[in-house]
């Protein structure tokens, strides 16, 4: 009989991902480092350890991982509780599923009773691709901006989210961490400083500014380094903590560019671009603001380098955003 | 008058002949077969759950539900829902047989825009009777639509599946208190009981216990089956479906082998998930095909 009896090169599964995709380890390396420095971590994961990267963490500290299985609600309220007893719970999950299913625990058990719970929404925006649009995280930025006491933290690359996470040592309040699915361009190199709550400007602009979070950081950087080659001047600044929202830094933006552009793997609605609109319209500013990202709609399935150029947040689409408002 | 008696057929009366097992045989080979072949399009895609559930895929689409050729919006079909949406793979290639979903749209799968994906859009999807993707709903989306079809004297039947790992969303019992209470008797749940969720063994995550005592307890007719013996498995479930006597819900556990039908993937966890290259697609095709389950 013929029978499948070992795998060729390029065959892999599931747990075998860490090897294919080693960005996918950053927070296990953050908790590491957290526990390495007193922090009592413990680690609460809905049956998604290896899909968040947090089998290295697991493997070092067994005993500081729960596994709660199938149960994102009761997760995310037992972590509630373990925060009372001064442990430091780390919640990781899929985005879609924590920011959304989880919301009313998330608002009654962790931001209402103020207790520093670190949640991470992994796979988040479009990054699911053709997992479906039910996976997909649009709304998530959205769903816990309005939530009191939360933090929404939406890093650029494996990095940054190693940063992020560090930072949030010295941090009381509960923590959102928005994060993508371990593939996300490099756009800084370790040890890059990183302050909860200050925006980074990467370029400085007069025609446009793009203020981006998360993976479309990266096609912004790249498309404006284009455009200033041609001469235009095109700034860009990463909003990677969306609430609190950096809002020096966006009306210093404003006040030197004409346009201020938002780019992010979100819904247009309820989330960076619709932060940076409301500094922008309490404080009378004259920029024109243009918010780029998912259209109010359910996005398509597709693989996800094709949603980012569908929906042009890869570099050519945002490019492309940004030359309309040059015409 | 007197009404003539309605004899409730006896579990002899509902087993399937040999002919209809050997089709019900052949679309679960071809539910594993497709799903390999279609893994190859996004070079990822989840090979083991599929393979605990494909005789559940064609017991229920050959042998016991009611639906018309062609017709996937036919007002009296039976309805199938499943919270374990990323089975989807093995799905779509059922609704094409049936005339459903066009062929070309299935070789598109997971492509830029096209309706299939790994989970299940009804929105999309001609067939799918009810969208799947954040795991626990899918018992309470079956429990709306049994209830909906009894207020419109409709006599269909809802089945809906879950994995057994999805016995642990509390979602999951809050349909099953509901269900008995109201006494939805055109409801049959099946737990495809692989022993298996993403990251293990599920008696090593949050173990799910004595299922069928829990949904015994919770006031269900409970059942439990080797959920690869079609001839066991098609039974009882026609055998539920035409017992009109019950005064509730039916759940059958099926017992059944995470990755049936590749040696390499039978109880191992990773290949919840994974890709194989051309090669080896083409060598567990031909495992499949030496195989009879």
């Amino acid at each position: 009989m013929t029978k499948l009896e070992k795998l060729s090169p390029g065959s892999w599964h599931y747990l075998m991902m860490a090897e294919v995709f080693p960005d996918l380890l950053r927070p296990s390396d953050a908790l590491i480092d957290l526990t390495a420095e007193g922090e009592e971590i413990v680690l609460l994961s809905p049956d998604l350890v290896n899909s968040g990267g947090l089998s290295k963490f697991a493997e070092k500290h067994p005993d500081r991982v729960i596994n709660t299985g199938l149960s994102e609600q009761n997760t995310v309220s037992m972590a509630a509780g373990l925060a009372t007893t001064g442990m430091v719970p780390w919640v990781s999950g899929m985005a879609s599923f924590l920011a959304l299913l989880c919301n009313e625990q998330i608002r009654m058990d962790v931001a209402y009773c103020q207790q520093p719970v670190r949640i991470i929404g992994h796979h988040t925006g479009l990054s699911f691709g053709f997992y479906g649009s039910s996976h997909h995280a649009t709304e998530d930025i959205g769903a816990l901006r309005s939530i009191a006491n939360m933090t929404i933290i939406s890093p650029a690359d494996g990095n940054q989210q190693y940063a992020a996470m560090m930072a949030s040592r010295d941090y009381d309040g509960p923590l959102y961490y928005r994060t993508g699915r371990g593939r996300d361009p490099e756009v800084y190199a370790e040890g890059a400083p990183f302050v909860i709550g200050k925006a980074i400007e990467h370029m400085r602009g007069t025609d446009v500014t793009v203020i981006a979070c998360g993976m479309p950081l990266h096609p912004s950087i790249q498309a404006a380094t284009k455009l200033n080659a041609e001469g235009y001047s095109v700034g860009v600044i990463d909003m990677h903590t969306i609430k609190p929202l950096d809002v020096d830094a966006v009306l210093e933006a404003a006040s030197h560019s004409k346009v201020i552009l938002t780019v992010e793997e979100h819904n247009v609605l309820g989330g960076l671009g619709a932060a940076v609109a409301e500094v922008l319209a309490e404080n009378g500013s004259p920029a024109r603001l243009v918010r780029h990202g998912i259209k109010d709609e359910y996005s398509l399935i597709g693989p996800p380098t094709h949603l980012y150029q569908h929906y042009k947040l890869d570099e050519d689409g945002i490019e492309s955003v940004i030359r309309d408002q040059l015409a | 008058m007197a009404h003539a008696q309605t004899k409730q057929p006896g579990r002899n009366d509902l087993r399937p002949t040999a002919d209809e097992i050997a089709l019900m045989r052949e679309k679960a080979r071809m539910v594993r077969l497709e799903t390999i072949r279609l893994i190859l399009l996004p070079k990822i895609g989840h090979f083991s759950s599929v393979f605990s559930c494909a005789e559940i895929f064609s017991s229920l689409y050959y042998g016991v539900m009611s639906l018309k050729k062609g017709d996937p919006k036919w007002p009296d079909r039976d309805r199938f829902t499943y919270g374990k949406g990323h089975a989807a793979i093995g799905h779509f290639p059922i609704l094409t047989d049936l005339g459903f979903l066009p062929k070309e749209v299935l070789d598109g799968y997971c492509s830029l825009g096209n309706p299939l994906g790994d989970h299940p859009d009804m929105t999309k999807v001609p067939g799918i009777d009810f969208s799947s993707g954040s795991i626990g709903h899918a018992l309470s989306n079956g429990l709306g639509m049994a209830m909906g079809g009894r207020m419109q004297g409709r006599d269909f039947t809802v089945f809906t599946m879950m994995g057994d790992g999805e016995q642990q969303e509390g979602q999951v019992w809050e349909a099953a208190t509901a269900a008995v209470a109201n006494k939805v008797n055109n409801l049959i749940a099946i737990v495809d009981q692989n022993g298996y969720q993403l990251d293990g063994a599920v008696k090593d995550i949050v173990d799910t216990g004595d299922l069928a005592a829990k949904w015994r307890a919770f006031g269900w007719e409970t059942h439990e089956v080797d959920g690869h013996n079609l001839d066991e498995l098609t039974t009882v479930l026609r055998h539920l479906k035409a017992d009109k006597t019950r005064p509730g819900p039916a759940c059958v556990i099926a017992r059944t082998i995470k990755g049936k039908g590749i040696d390499l993937m039978e109880n191992q966890t990773g290949w919840h998930l994974g890709y194989l290259t051309p090669e080896d697609s083409e060598i567990a095709a031909q495992e499949i095909m030496s195989k009879e389950i």
